[in-house]
């Protein structure tokens, strides 16, 4: 349940659901994201869960801080009826030309790169939330010994398709972009088609991933 | 095929199609965009008798030489901006904030904003463009929008699907005010940080950094002391949330931001001042005033019934 609302400045609500990360308290958020995305409440104009925060953010013409706290308060939320949640595959490839943080994450987690990737591929991984950039998935949760920082100083450009780990975490980068997350290997896959307007997401909250490793040739074949 | 078209000369540092932008869709990734200075968008519309959420051309600094072919079609800059309009062999001064009428032939020159950051050029018609997710405005990064979502390029044409009839010409006396202050609300994370990082931030001045664009503003000057964590588990952001990461060097999300983020909130800015807040060019010196919710959203209140004032003017 939602544990506090207050206003993340003067046109969105911050709504606090804890503190801890796990299925249970994002199930949570899920469910109310999915509720109020369903009633279209007046002047709110984006919805973005998270582990355990929703922002519902509105438009000030349209309404304020008072009327959507109170709408939220009151809400009767429901179990989500369309249980869409899939199972994927994602493929990865994981030479040199790819993981580019390799030797960093050995010294930090003071593994081998083969013991890397077994206690990274094969397992699966729960989506808590898309976002930062288009379509990006945050998965989770990795084994207690796979957990390093953030990079120091962020790559100004990871590369599409990188596969990287923070913390308990492993993401996508749909596309090139800024980012300080571990990297690991990369996928051909396309994780966000934005000429797909109903379904621009591959990977969506609530869906579960599974790392399937592939070769250099084999990458090179799915990217055709 | 369309007669009436634009050919791009000389594509300017960041010109775009922009326009309200897009919503119901950060929990996808996708940030709002649309034009980062509202209020000058809208006027530019009105100017040339347009609907008001349709697209235009912003730019940043130095803005876009165009050529223009077709039959006789009205153009309005609004900004700062210093633009000239070529007439066969003569090359007039233009000014912001009045329509034009130009023919087939004739160029506009968008030499630079002036101690700004954007300006608008809108033409009396509707631009050919593709809509995606309802909007057609440019988000390069994620290369959404009309364009491909890439910015504009030399030598390109852009077509001009519809001219609006009524070319009268409009004019408004407009001056953009800067302010002294940038309001803001406490952010979630205000706790975060040290007693005497709390004071700098409201109390010292900061200065807008090189590394700004459409997603986020950086600023430099005194650095802001966390003392609980300089990382936070992501959450969603919202336009106008200022981030303090490790460096304590405050990033405010702007139009096309990254739609969550990992880095403790110190402040908001309040909607009000966001219009004014963009158009800071780097080197401005920013200082912080803190206000209460309620103020914010009086403030806002009355720059909206401003500008309201203004385009029923036109």
């Amino acid at each position: 349940m939602i544990k506090n609302i207050s206003n993340l400045g003067d046109a969105a609500l911050y709504c606090d659901f804890g503190n801890e990360v796990n299925k249970s308290i994002n199930s949570q958020v899920i469910k109310y994201f999915k509720t109020i995305k369903e009633k279209k409440f007046k002047g709110i104009n984006n919805l973005t869960p998270s582990y355990n925060k929703l922002i519902i953010s509105y438009d000030l013409k349209k309404t304020n801080f008072k009327e959507v706290k109170n709408y939220v308060e009151n809400i009767d939320a429901k179990e989500s009826q369309d249980i869409d949640s899939k199972k994927l595959e994602i493929p990865v490839c994981c030479h040199e030309n790819f993981s580019l943080d390799i030797k960093r994450l050995e010294e930090i987690l003071k593994l081998s790169r083969e013991k890397i990737l077994e206690n990274f591929l094969n397992k699966e991984y729960f989506c808590y939330m898309t976002g930062f950039i288009a379509g990006m998935p945050f998965l989770g949760d990795l084994d207690e010994n796979m957990r390093a920082q953030r990079l120091e100083t962020p790559r100004v450009k990871v590369p599409k398709g990188s596969v990287a780990l923070t913390e308990q975490f492993a993401n996508i980068y749909t596309f090139e972009s800024p980012g300080g997350w571990n990297v690991l290997g990369n996928t051909p896959l396309d994780v966000f088609d934005s000429s797909k307007e109903d379904k621009p997401n591959l990977i969506n909250p609530g869906d579960t991933v599974i790392f399937k490793e592939i070769t250099l040739d084999q990458y090179k074949n799915l990217n055709e | 095929m369309s007669n009436n078209y634009l050919d791009i000369i000389r594509p300017g540092i960041n010109t775009t199609f922009q326009d309200k932008g897009r919503d119901h869709l950060y929990h996808i990734g996708i940030p709002f965009s649309g034009a980062m200075d509202n209020r000058n968008y809208l006027i530019a519309n009105k100017l040339v008798n347009n609907k008001l959420d349709i697209a235009v051309i912003e730019f940043a600094y130095q803005g876009p030489h165009i050529k223009y072919s077709g039959e006789r079609i009205n153009f309005a800059v609004t900004g700062d901006v210093i633009f000239s309009i070529k007439k066969k062999n003569n090359e007039i001064e233009g000014n912001c904030y009045q329509s034009y009428q130009i023919e087939n032939g004739d160029e506009i020159n968008i030499v630079s904003t002036n101690k700004s950051v954007y300006g608008y050029l809108a033409l009396g018609g509707e631009l050919d463009l593709k809509s995606q997710w309802n909007s057609c405005s440019i988000n390069t990064k994620a290369n959404i929008g009309s364009n491909d979502g890439k910015k504009l390029d030399e030598g390109q044409r852009i077509n001009l699907k519809k001219i609006n009839s009524n070319k009268d010409i409009k004019k408004i006396n407009y001056i953009n005010t800067k302010i002294e202050n940038i309001r803001v609300m406490r952010g979630t994370n205000f706790d975060y940080f040290s007693e005497k990082g709390k004071q700098i931030f409201y109390e010292k001045e900061f200065i807008v950094s090189k590394l700004s664009d459409r997603m986020g503003m950086r600023l430099e000057g005194p650095k802001i002391g966390n003392i609980v964590n300089t990382n936070i588990k992501s959450e969603g952001l919202i336009k106008g949330v200022i981030q303090v990461p490790a460096d304590g060097n405050p990033i405010i999300m702007l139009s096309d931001h990254g739609t969550v983020g990992g880095y403790p909130k110190i402040g908001v800015v309040a909607s009000a001042d966001y219009d004014r807040l963009v158009q800071m060019t780097p080197g401005s010196k920013i200082k912080f005033k803190e206000i209460n919710l309620s103020d914010a959203e009086t403030l806002f209140k009355l720059y909206e019934m401003e500008t309201q004032n203004l385009l029923s003017q036109i």
